[in-house]
């Protein structure tokens, strides 16, 4: 399986120890999670066979997991029977089976338009955003799972946490020495230097492109392909100026840096917004050689 | 208990630039948000920033602009200092790096909008929202300010005073979706709501599944005024299937509407014989669907919006955003092809009463954004005036919270001044539906230091998510669903009194199940049933006291359209609709607006354009 689960022992340890001090409350809770997994197991098996009957529907299967309630401790593919609707994306398939069968199914979304970059998900074996991929384009049953390579909260939540302390390790911010003398002066950049850094700000922080890197995965402090095109966005915008362009590429040349980058592409082949992050990782280390070259 | 003297809560525009302001006059500030910064709303604005930046252009001008868009409903103070800080507010985003799009002489570039008499509005492609938030946040991570992420705030511990005007608020109850803890945050100088929109009131709307107007729910129910709440903007030009926006940036750069037949509708029919698709979006709006009412509708549903003939380079230079959601949740080609649009909630005018400082009637309590209402809208927005409000006025809310003399404001708050009660009768009961119900009415303990008034507050949040997790009963996406279509149904951009009565018939219906209500997943991890459950109850308090607004307003103003009604009435309506909770029973007041500028009176003009 592509998704890493916790420790199981841990978790139910803790459960027994909780049990031993449970109030009243805690007693109530418990017995409502055993009779809520035995009640959404017959109401599944029943929509199941009722919608299997009808042809306009589409089958899910979509990972499950919450490390606290019964019957889900033990990860399993749930299915869904959703009815089609023209236009209908994988998140309005989730949500309708949230909505429909089961409120506790779990992903984070918010926009519904590709920008928040909340719902990144592994459907059918690719990392992608489920707002923006149309149920019309994949085989089914559709499968759904978390991002491969994170650690899952819960169903199709992921830990995003290393995700942004990567993003956060290149110095994500503008830094110039350069200010113009009037306050309310613009610094003017070129329409072909804002051109050149366009498509690297695009970036939406939904981390598709990390999950997919094989060398993220083996190497868990790699800045990765996000957060390098994160430095490519500030290291290329004539702006910023040269010392701090120097400063910049001493942090992406670090031992976790360009350097571990073997271009599979497979970081741009996920980028929901089509970002060329492969070719905007080997503009850095031709930087970096040339930066290099100039001290010898 | 976590304590900084500034809470912000909501991480979009509005609250990051309020918590870099605070951070610069020297408080310790914390954000606290639902979502992860770069997940806010913020980042699907598209068209732009208005500032008024060359010298053939000035503040004055925009000002006048933006009265006149607010159809004089506007207080004239507080549209004024937008006007006069958001050209040093824009070049301050562009000094933090925001990547505008440029003109051949490296500046800013500008494009025309609707309603504006000069074309001031900023852009970055049609992505000028995502670009501006994550300016921002890269801000905030390099003053190392204090985030606590993917925590839903549920309440403000507020002092529990007779009088509002009493009360002092002390900072918030939060619910941290991770664990499910339930913790209090201490705000010694100030908490800071910019919570956004609260487009999930309706069925159809560009807004964000997380917009469901919390901060002025909880505002509301803590005793503060929400104020004009009936004015909503519905964008003209909005993909129908999912309610995606397709930015003005491209009627802007020259886009025509054409209806069934091909005719250019906002001409041909006499909507607008000036400014056509330029003019203000709620004629705009209006026009649509009188087309579509008419029978000259495609499909019966929508029109089309036709950008071919601005030409490839041009649309890929200034709209290529619009190109990808067209394509990606529409199926159309913007390129060799008219894209479907039609109307969709997009804005509330209204929202949290606030002077321009960002103070509320609750010492201690501030609000920016658009979860706030100072009121630079009046009755319409114009486009390209959201973005430079959340600037402005986060970064005065941050500056007063951490406090700065501001200097005595000239916008009231609360019942100060002149102040009139509505005489309007509403045949269907509104308000709480006996009992406690789930959420608490207004306030917090009778307790005079901060830490026993949060300490209740939190014990009362627990309660309400024991209870909510341990009892049975029903779903609350069904009632969501339920609110959603009458209010779309009802509350749209044509409103007529019969059906305004019968959705505050719908919502008390509505009410009454939400006292039934449960969550069924029983988990303390990431329970996002629990989430939703309890922002279904604000979206209930805010579409209540939205009807109430539209059936009491007997004009047509802005936005605001009503059948019975076919003109503006300025003797008895150029006045804010005030509505407060009152320990649950809804109080419904009126005061009047101040069109007093700082060396002019913005005279009442007809509106056309």
């Amino acid at each position: 399986m592509s998704t890493q689960i916790p420790k199981q022992t841990e978790e139910s340890s803790e459960t027994e120890a909780e049990t031993d001090v449970a109030s009243k409350g805690d007693e109530r809770r418990t017995e409502k999670r055993r009779r809520a997994a035995e009640e959404q197991a017959r109401r599944q098996a029943e929509e199941a066979e009722k919608a299997a009957a009808d042809e306009d529907t589409i089958e899910l299967k979509v990972f499950r997991y919450d490390p606290e309630v019964e019957g889900k401790q033990e990860p399993r593919f749930d299915t869904f029977h959703v009815p089609f609707t023209k236009g209908m994306t994988v998140l309005d398939a989730l949500m309708y089976s949230r909505d429909s069968y089961d409120s506790s199914l779990t992903f984070r979304h918010s926009c519904r338009q590709a920008v928040c970059g909340s719902d990144a998900m592994f459907v059918n074996g690719g990392q992608k955003l489920a707002c923006k991929t149309q149920i019309a384009d994949l085989e089914e049953p559709i499968r759904v799972e978390p991002l491969p390579h994170a650690e899952v909260e819960k169903d199709l939540v992921v830990d995003m946490e290393h995700f942004y302390d990567q993003m956060e390790a290149v110095e994500p911010y503008f830094q110039t020495n350069e200010y113009p003398d009037d306050e309310l002066a613009e610094q003017r950049q070129t329409r072909e230097n804002r051109e050149k850094v366009k498509m690297s700000t695009r970036c939406i922080w939904c981390g598709a492109c990390m999950s997919s890197c094989n060398i993220a995965a083996g190497d868990n402090e790699y800045l990765g392909p996000a957060a390098i095109n994160k430095a490519y966005r500030f290291a290329m915008d004539e702006r910023e100026g040269e010392d701090i362009k120097q400063k910049r590429l001493e942090i992406i040349e670090q031992e976790h840096g360009v350097w571990r980058c073997q271009t599979q592409f497979s970081c741009t082949e996920v980028c929901p917004k089509d970002i060329p992050l492969t070719e905007h990782i080997q503009e850095l280390k031709r930087e970096a050689v040339k930066n290099n070259l100039k001290f010898w | 208990m976590h304590e900084h003297d500034v809470i912000v809560v909501g991480a979009g525009g509005a609250g990051l630039r309020a918590a870099i302001a605070a951070q610069e006059a020297g408080a310790d500030v914390a954000i606290v948000s639902k979502l992860h910064p770069v997940r806010s709303h913020t980042g699907a604005a598209e068209g732009g920033i208005n500032a008024a930046l060359r010298d053939a252009d000035s503040w004055q001008d925009h000002a006048y602009d933006t009265m006149k868009g607010s159809d004089y409903l506007g207080d004239a103070p507080a549209v004024e200092a937008l006007c006069q800080e958001s050209p040093e507010e824009v070049i301050q985003l562009e000094h933090w790096g925001m990547p505008f799009s440029r003109e051949e002489d490296g500046r800013v570039s500008q494009r025309p909008f609707g309603g504006l008499s000069f074309p001031r509005t900023t852009y970055a492609g049609a992505e000028t929202g995502h670009q501006m938030l994550h300016t921002m946040y890269e801000q905030v991570v390099k003053r190392g300010v204090t985030v606590y992420d993917e925590w839903h705030v549920m309440d403000l511990a507020v002092t529990d005073e007779d009088d509002p005007a009493d009360r002092t608020c002390h900072g918030v109850v939060a619910y941290d979706i991770q664990s499910g803890e339930v913790s209090g945050f201490r705000a010694d100088n100030g908490v800071i709501l910019a919570t956004g929109g609260m487009g999930q009131v309706f069925d159809h709307t560009t807004n964000a599944v997380a917009n469901t107007g919390d901060g002025v729910a909880m505002a509301y129910r803590a005793g503060v005024p929400m104020e004009d709440m009936e004015f909503i903007q519905f964008h003209p030009t909005t993909l129908p299937s999912t309610g995606v926006l397709i930015s003005e940036g491209v009627r802007g750069e020259g886009g025509i509407l054409y209806n069934e037949n091909g005719e250019r509708f906002m001409f041909e029919h006499g909507y607008a014989n000036n400014d056509g698709e330029l003019a203000s979006r709620d004629v705009v709006s209006r026009a649509e669907l009188t087309e579509v009412n008419e029978g000259r509708g495609i499909e019966d549903e929508y029109v089309h919006l036709d950008m071919r003939h601005l030409g490839e380079e041009r649309i890929l230079d200034r709209l290529e955003n619009i190109l990808h959601l067209a394509e990606d949740f529409e199926g159309a080609d913007g390129l060799t092809e008219p894209m479907p649009v039609k109307p969709g909630q997009h804005y509330a005018m209204g929202g949290i009463e606030t002077n321009e400082h960002g103070e509320t009637a609750i010492d201690g309590l501030y609000a920016a954004g658009e979860c706030a209402c100072a009121s630079v809208h009046g009755a319409n927005r114009l486009g390209g005036n959201a973005l430079p409000e959340l600037i402005v006025f986060g970064k005065r809310a941050g500056r007063h919270a951490a406090g700065e003399d501001m200097g005595e404001a000239k916008v009231t708050t609360g019942k100060e001044g002149e102040w009139e009660p509505a005489e309007y009768e509403f045949e269907i009961e509104v308000g709480e539906t006996g009992g406690q119900g789930p959420a608490a009415a207004d306030g917090g303990a009778v307790a005079s230091d901060a830490e026993s008034v949060l300490g209740v507050a939190v014990e009362r949040a627990k309660d309400r998510v024991d209870a909510l997790l341990s009892r049975k009963g029903r779903n609350h996406a069904e009632i969501r669903s339920q609110v959603q279509e009458t209010m779309t149904a009802n509350v749209n951009v044509f409103r007529e009194e019969g059906r305004l009565e019968e959705t505050l018939g719908d919502l008390r219906e509505a009410r009454e199940a939400y006292k039934d209500v449960a969550v069924s997943d029983p988990s303390r991890t990431f329970n996002t049933d629990l989430i939703h459950t309890m922002e279904t109850r604000n979206i209930l308090d805010i579409a209540e006291a939205l009807t109430m607004g539209a059936l009491a307003r007997e004009e047509f103003r802005g936005a605001h359209w009503r059948k019975e009604h076919q003109e503006r009435k300025d003797e008895n309506w150029l006045k804010h609709t005030f509505v407060t909770w009152n320990d649950g029973e809804p109080e419904l007041w009126y005061k009047p607006t101040i069109l007093e500028g700082e060396d002019k009176t913005y005279e009442p003009k007809s509106r056309s354009y």
